[in-house]
């Protein structure tokens, strides 16, 4: 129990310090999400406002698969990326295994669905007496979609955090493609996982709390944002 | 009118901003040490190198001797040759030499090179309730096999599982996969450890991670070691390149620089230097047969 304490101290200890090693895995995730998240939020908005607004062949079907990937194990994605980008794989001249774009794409897989998915049902809960009252003002079709898209903001944005929630804490992709390499593809939650291998459990505690501070920073800027919206 | 153009626009600086918020982590990144671009190679290892430490202390001084940066993915054997087999490293250090040579066989690795050993232990709960202790590592297993007390498998393909799976079939016993007393823990040896020592049963480890297990748990480790010392527990670790053939977009030069480096003089005795709690983890061997 005691390593509890003992990672607190720890992760105050890392962070005053500013240990490089613990610098070098907090860049490495902050550069793998935040690529994965740009890339599937503009991926995923416009695809998750289609789903969501207007109505189509397959759209129920669509929606289905879309939610089933939700439930996409980790481990799983980052084992088919893996087998994408080895060197006999279709895309292994690429030379993107155990780089941080790999985890990226990975990260991105992962993210996309939940983008899709919870912007469709914001744009669907949309108030739906406003594209009544927005006819009746006279608005013509672009106007009312893009209306609707604004009315959405706060649903899109409650994606995007929870998105990002995922991609930083994930384990299994950036372990997979990344392959926790020491300088360049290890990552907090690689990190973690290696220091419980090695049995240096206040490590891998001080570790999590530097991981929730970077989440901490991350939800306070987009508070921000939806406050000035 | 000007509501829908509004609104069209903050939503494309929301949009935009935070793009630009996940392009800024891109590049806010401090420089790591070892620049892209400098001569690098890969290397697939076992987990056993890689956490205790010894990697970290041996490779900086490869780097400072020959201008190469090395880069290592520390995982279960198994995993290892598969990834020299994949052709996604340049050379690997393991430590299974019945897998080794049919890898070696079938083509994918070539120039295998002796490094280092340590040895193998059985570990388990320091009232041995199923009395292994000095005894010969056969009779261990079937003490262990005729008890009810629990064994703890890495159940992993690794080395070190390798050397269990092995080490039962010269017993004489079959694998007791299906036993309620035997449980696979299909993670790391460290963690196998933690594992046997929750279920106060007995583990197979090399005795480098014993040792850091031991200086892990403060010098009161609930498990100690109960055999140890025979010949067939011996944990050889070698040097593979991978086999240019195979692969021919690999660095097989600069595999064979780190294969030298790692037999010679310089990397042999700073192995023979490397310690924890006072204790040698790993004998070097490069060149004996």
């Amino acid at each position: 129990m005691e390593f509890i304490q003992e990672g607190f101290s720890q992760a105050y200890a890392l962070l005053i310090s500013r240990d490089p090693a613990t610098y070098s895995a907090v860049i490495a995730t902050l550069r793998a999400s935040g690529l994965a998240m740009a890339a599937s939020l503009l991926l995923g908005i416009p695809f998750g406002y289609v789903l969501g607004y207007f109505n189509f062949p397959l759209k129920k079907q669509i929606r289905i698969i879309v939610d089933t990937l939700l439930s996409l194990p980790t481990v799983f994605i980052g084992l088919v990326i893996y087998a994408l980008l080895t060197r006999n794989g279709p895309f292994g001249g690429s030379g993107l295994l155990f780089t941080i774009t790999g985890i990226a794409i990975g990260q991105a897989v992962l993210s996309l669905p939940i983008i899709i998915s919870l912007t469709a049902t914001a744009v669907e809960a949309a108030d739906h007496n406003l594209r009544t009252t927005l006819m009746s003002l006279g608005a013509n079709r672009r106007q009312i979609a893009a209306s609707t898209l604004w009315e959405v903001r706060l649903g899109i944005i409650a994606a995007a955090v929870t998105a990002t929630g995922r991609v930083l804490t994930e384990v299994g992709i950036s372990l997979m493609v990344g392959g926790n390499i020491k300088w360049h593809t290890r990552t907090i939650t690689t990190a973690i996982a290696l220091e419980t291998n090695k049995g240096e459990f206040g490590m891998g505690i001080a570790l999590g709390l530097v991981l929730l501070l970077i989440a901490l920073a991350v939800n306070v800027s987009l508070a921000g944002l939806r406050r000035r919206i | 009118m000007n509501y829908r153009k509004a609104a069209g626009n903050i939503f494309l600086k929301v949009v935009v901003s935070m793009t630009v918020l996940g392009a800024g982590f891109l590049f806010s990144g401090q420089p790591v040490p070892a620049a892209e671009g400098s001569e690098t190679i890969l290397m697939a290892t076992t987990t056993s190198t890689d956490n205790t430490g010894l990697l970290d202390y041996l490779m900086p001084s490869f780097t400072a001797r020959t201008g190469i940066d090395i880069r290592w993915v520390a995982t279960g054997t198994g995993k290892a040759l598969k990834l020299g087999e994949n052709c996604d490293v340049d050379v690997l250090l393991v430590h299974a030499p019945a897998s080794e040579k049919s890898f070696i066989g079938r083509g994918f690795g070539v120039g295998r090179r002796k490094i280092m050993y340590n040895d193998f232990v059985i570990i388990g709960p320091a009232s041995d309730p199923a009395a292994i202790k000095g005894k010969r590592v056969f009779e261990a297993l079937q003490a262990i096999a005729s008890s009810d007390n629990f064994f703890v498998s890495r159940g992993d393909n690794s080395g070190t599982n390798k050397k269990e799976r092995t080490l039962w079939r010269l017993a004489d016993i079959q694998l007791p996969e299906q036993e309620s007393w035997y449980r696979q823990s299909g993670q790391g040896m460290l963690t196998t450890i933690n594992i046997a020592a929750e279920l106060k049963g007995y583990t197979l480890t090399d005795r480098g991670t014993y040792i850091k297990y031991e200086s892990a748990a403060a010098l009161v480790p609930d498990l100690v070691v109960l055999v140890e010392g025979e010949p067939v527990l011996l944990n050889q670790y070698s040097v593979i390149p991978v086999n240019p053939r195979h692969c021919p977009e690999i660095k097989y030069d600069m595999a064979r620089v780190l294969s030298d480096w790692l037999a010679g003089d310089e990397a042999q005795s700073m192995i023979r230097e490397f310690k924890l709690l006072g204790k040698q983890l790993f004998i070097p061997n490069a060149g004996q047969e």
